[in-house]
């Protein structure tokens, strides 16, 4: 299924476009009309805000504290450096596309020098905010509860972030220091939306880089011959909600995971290495063969890598950039010893029979 | 040329050791040593294919050739000749 390509952050210029003159000639400005209503709207559908705006950092973030604005905006770039270069930096820390970018400023030099670096930056005139909330590409089929709090892990991902920073020592011992729980659990009903989120909004760690509708996925959800697992994180700082998620097409001898798809967020934290090897693990116990579709989509690299590294070779392709691989179980490694593992069963599922697992209390790997 | 000091500096800048000042022998597997997530093996194989200006192929990507000091560099030296130029 074919979208217009969601925008995930808005990256605003501060004088003439959220307030009305320039901070450092008339200190008392005033937010332009339905500023704040536009923002906090958008920050609820779990569309993010950042600021590149050529100011004094003291001066403008203290303008926006009075103006009980400065919680909304990630990653801000207020100093008097090129727009293009605070672009580059908001996508670096935020982790998402180019594409996934609108850039809002009243003047056109800024505009155009931002776009003659970042040609696939969307644009927009600063005169025309108003039109914001009815803008297709901010309008996600779903407001889902990670999508309302998006903000706010991007916000505890900053401490996350400065903390590792500082941190002198393997990375691995810091790790640990987050205390991580990894949770894998049937797809109920509840997470079907978010479900499809993720398939629309992840491109890195996508091994097909196909979409999942709501409907297909209730189907899918349902069928016996499937299992959809969700997968959540959380750590001291707080949870990073719903980020993965794997299909898994159970046939007699043989499972195929048809879908893997880890949040980018993630990324840095092994989450892909535990689901996969949980998929082995479950896979070996159960004298199955196991299979994997992955399709070069040339964003998912880091996937393939992924597969091959764990142990998966390729069985054919198409020349077309699809792919099988197979995994023959021989080795499957352990869980690492930073992250805690818990696999929640269904207690009663209308599947009736939960695989590879006892029911009732979860199954703790450490 | 030798390049497998240089490939051992980018591991034990990327990948910590269990132990602290442990150093990485020219046969000792990293990937056995330690749980390896996701964005390692994606920076080492993106650090092998700026740095030496090499492709990494799918047929490359075996985790044994990405393994060892040793077989990354034999992989390394065998991409440069395929490659036919004398790379400084």
């Amino acid at each position: 299924m074919e979208r217009k390509k969601e925008i995930k952050c808005i990256v605003w210029d501060l004088d003439h476009t959220i307030w009305d003159h320039v901070l450092l000639e008339t200190p008392d400005v005033q937010l332009r009309p339905w500023i704040k209503e536009i923002i906090e709207t958008l920050d609820r559908r779990g569309i993010l805000h950042s600021i590149a705006s050529k100011n004094d950092y003291g001066a403008a973030w203290g303008k926006l504290e009075e103006l009980g604005l400065e919680q909304f905006f990630i990653y801000p770039e207020i100093h008097w450096n090129a727009k293009s270069s605070s672009i580059a930096n908001i996508q670096r820390n935020i982790n998402i596309g180019m594409d996934a970018i609108l850039f809002i400023d009243d003047q056109e030099f800024e505009l155009e020098e931002v776009k003659a670096v970042h040609p696939a930056v969307n644009c927009l005139h600063a005169d025309r905010y108003i039109s914001l909330l009815d803008d297709p590409r901010l309008m996600p089929r779903f407001i889902t509860a990670d999508s309302a709090r998006r903000r706010q892990m991007y916000q505890q991902d900053y401490l996350r972030k400065r903390a590792e920073e500082q941190y002198q020592g393997p990375s691995e011992q810091f790790l640990a220091t987050l205390g991580m729980k990894f949770t894998i659990h049937p797809a109920t009903e509840e997470d079907l939306q978010r479900a499809e989120e993720l398939t629309v909004r992840t491109n890195q760690l996508n091994a097909t880089g196909k979409t999942y509708s709501y409907d297909e996925l209730f189907v899918l959800m349902h069928s016996t011959e499937h299992q959809l697992l969700v997968c959540e994180l959380e750590d001291k700082y707080g949870t990073y909600g719903k980020i993965g998620l794997v299909l898994i097409h159970m046939q007699e001898t043989c499972w195929r995971l048809k879908m893997l798809l880890m949040s980018c967020r993630v990324m840095s934290r092994g989450a892909g290495s535990v689901l996969l090897t949980y998929v082995m693990r479950e896979a070996k116990g159960h004298v199955k063969t196991l299979l994997a579709d992955f399709r070069d989509t040339g964003r998912n690299r880091m996937m393939n890598i992924s597969y091959r590294f764990s142990g998966f070779q390729e069985e054919s392709s198409d020349g077309e950039g699809n792919y099988v691989f197979r995994h023959n179980l021989q080795q499957v490694g352990n869980f690492p010893k930073y992250i805690e593992v818990r696999v929640l069963t269904e207690s009663a599922g209308p599947r009736g029979e939960v695989y590879g697992l006892s029911s009732g209390n979860p199954e703790i790997y450490r | 040329m030798d390049y497998r000091q240089e490939i051992r500096k980018f591991i034990g800048e990327n990948l910590s050791l269990e132990h602290e000042g442990a150093v990485l022998s020219d046969d000792d597997n990293y990937f056995e040593l330690r749980f390896v997530n996701s964005l390692f093996a994606m920076r080492l194989v993106d650090y092998v294919e700026r740095r030496f200006g090499i492709e990494i192929e799918n047929e490359d990507l075996d985790l044994k050739n990405f393994s060892t000091i040793n077989n990354l560099h034999a992989l390394i030296e065998r991409k440069l000749s395929r490659k036919g130029a004398i790379y400084e």
